[in-house]
């Protein structure tokens, strides 16, 4: 059986030309970066020349890139690095409804030190109106953060008027790019934000490799204390080979991505405009147009997200569900819930997400595969008996 | 853990799908908050579980769950049929991972409340000794699902729970209001 996986918004694959940059780095050249010499140096010099490589994806400055672990730590760092530098000017923070747990949950963190958060709703597309985020924005505001892109539900919100907004009011902007940064252009003059979080597992880079930009000249307090890497701001010995192949990623993201983008988006709205042909009930989730290339995400209404999952996943194809039942908080998606939908409609959720090698036939067997396994599900449930009952069939 | 091949084979094939126009008890637990809905049709001849459907809204346990359950219960007795625990329909199914035993607690409560239906509608008193029935009749203002008195958390359906000041049901933690009487909750 062939496999197609179609699940972007957890990891990418590994593109083979970021492998190649890192292998010497797990292999001869182990040197720690901080030592001076001839094993340090070559380390040293890979390192900076990755940070000028993800400093170009985004139109930044070497300087103002610093390495991660993960998008999780970059949030955290943004958020919390950030918050705690101002926090003698106020504390309280500005954050979208659909921010990623890890921002959400580093709010939750901030609040346990005497910060206040104020959660922006969304319209029913996912969409942050930046009028209601900037008019939420007190004296006492620290840190303003929103996603450029959501990863469950697609949307690309308004960034970059969110800041122009939030300008005069002197409050610094943080945007979580995660999911966004390598899939669509992203430009941190363009966007004018003050920080910026980015990671290499969404643009074929390695897992455990991820970036925070933060505006030269913007205070930032460590998360990690210890030696002098990443300027001071975070210590512990660098992650060579995660750092060389996020940073190669980005070079053949900066290089393809219009390229990717556009074939991507192709496949996705073939997706888009015809599952909901195919299987009644389903609509789309998200912004019909402002959304990731690679993004295609659906409501099934009377049938459950797991259950749908490990269908598709019997028949080979791999996918996302923000259902409750997929995580192990079995809460529904709060995400879904923030853009108004009831809870049954957002148990029945499915995120299917391209990557490079999808292939048209791939989505052809996938329109062939799915309206079945709702079909056999729907013939399960409870709810769908009780939608014919009152549709009169 | 993954799915045992137990747990994948009653959920590609499960077996007693489907609804009892004519049952002479229905169970229903669970709503769309908890993720998991089940409806237990039944109907009984001399006081045995002569035929059982059921039709399950839920992830990959939840229909293996209620799968299993109408298997185990199929001609039994009805008291027997009532001493089906969840551990039972959990060893069954040759386990289950750990956060989708709730899933156990409401296969084995659906079909329990379809027989209680059975014995009401016969003008039979409830089974006292129904497992989950704690001290304060209690239950998941959520899902339903059985609860021991007054806990901060459903084991059912996993959702956070605290007392509200007035009217001292429980009520779903950090909501600004009441679910029941609408009282402004006292920050956590």
């Amino acid at each position: 059986m062939k496999r197609v996986y179609l699940d972007h918004i957890a990891a990418t694959p590994l593109d083979p030309r970021a492998l190649e940059a890192m292998l010497p780095f797990l292999r001869e050249r182990f040197g720690n970066p901080q030592s001076i010499h001839s094993f340090g140096r070559p380390a040293q010099e890979a390192v900076e020349e990755a940070r000028a490589q993800v400093a170009r994806l985004i139109n930044a400055s070497a300087e103002e890139i610093f390495f991660v672990s993960s998008g999780s730590e970059a949030n955290n760092f943004a958020l919390k690095g950030l918050a705690l530098a101002r926090r003698d000017k106020g504390r309280h923070l500005v954050l979208s409804a659909v921010e990623h747990q890890s921002v959400l949950h580093a709010a939750k963190s901030l609040e346990r030190q005497g910060f206040k958060t104020t959660l922006v709703g969304v319209d029913r597309e996912g969409l942050v109106d930046p009028e209601r985020l900037a008019a939420a924005v007190t004296p006492e505001t620290a840190l303003v953060s929103v996603q450029l892109a959501n990863n469950e539900v697609g949307t690309v919100e308004p960034v970059a008027e969110v800041a122009r907004l939030c300008r005069p009011l002197s409050v610094p902007v943080h945007t979580d790019a995660v999911a966004a940064a390598g899939s669509i252009p992203v430009d941190v003059r363009a966007l004018d934000v003050d920080a910026l979080s980015l990671a290499g597992d969404q643009f074929y880079g390695p897992k455990g490799s991820a970036a925070l930009y933060v505006r030269k000249g913007a205070r930032l307090l460590p998360l990690i204390d210890g030696g002098i890497q990443e300027g001071g701001r975070r210590a512990g010995t660098e992650n060579v080979a995660g750092i060389v192949g996020l940073g190669r990623a980005a070079a053949l993201a900066a290089e393809e991505l219009e390229s990717r983008s556009v074939r991507a988006a192709a496949l996705r709205d073939r997706l888009i405009d015809e599952l909901p042909r195919r299987v009644e009930q389903v609509t789309l989730t998200g912004h019909r147009s402002r959304r990731l290339p690679h993004h295609a995400s659906f409501c099934v209404a009377f049938v459950e997200g797991e259950a749908m999952l490990l269908n598709l996943d019997l028949k080979g194809f791999a996918v996302s569900s923000g259902s409750a039942c997929t995580s192990r908080a079995l809460k529904a998606s709060h995400v879904l819930l923030a853009m108004g939908l009831d809870h049954a409609l957002a148990q029945g959720s499915l995120v299917f997400s391209l990557i490079e090698g999808t292939a048209a036939g791939d989505i052809e067997s996938l329109l062939d595969v799915f309206p079945p396994i709702v079909e056999r599900l729907r013939a399960l449930s409870p709810l769908y008996t009780q939608y014919l009952e009152e549709k009169g069939k | 853990m993954n799915y045992t091949d137990k747990v994948m084979d009653h959920f590609q094939n499960p077996r007693n799908v489907g609804v009892l126009k004519d049952a002479d008890g229905v169970g229903k637990v669970g709503n769309p908050v908890c993720g998991d809905m089940m409806t237990f049709y039944i109907k009984v001849k001399d006081e045995r579980l002569a035929d059982i459907k059921f039709q399950t809204f839920g992830c990959g346990a939840a229909i293996a769950v209620s799968s299993i359950v109408s298997e185990m219960a199929r001609g039994k007795p009805l008291g027997e049929a009532m001493e089906i625990t969840n551990e039972r329909v959990a060893e069954e199914l040759g386990g289950l991972p750990k956060n989708k035993l709730h899933c156990s607690n409401l296969g084995a409560d659906a079909l329990h409340k379809a027989i209680e239906d059975y014995r009401a509608r016969r003008g039979e008193a409830a089974d006292a000794k129904k497992k989950g029935s704690g001290p304060a009749g209690c239950c998941c203002p959520y899902c339903e699902g059985p609860m021991e008195g007054a806990e901060g958390l459903c084991r059912s359906c996993h959702i956070e729970l605290e007392e509200c000041p007035v009217c001292h049901k429980s009520t779903k933690a950090g909501e600004d209001a009441c679910s029941h009487c609408g009282a402004k909750m006292p920050p956590a």
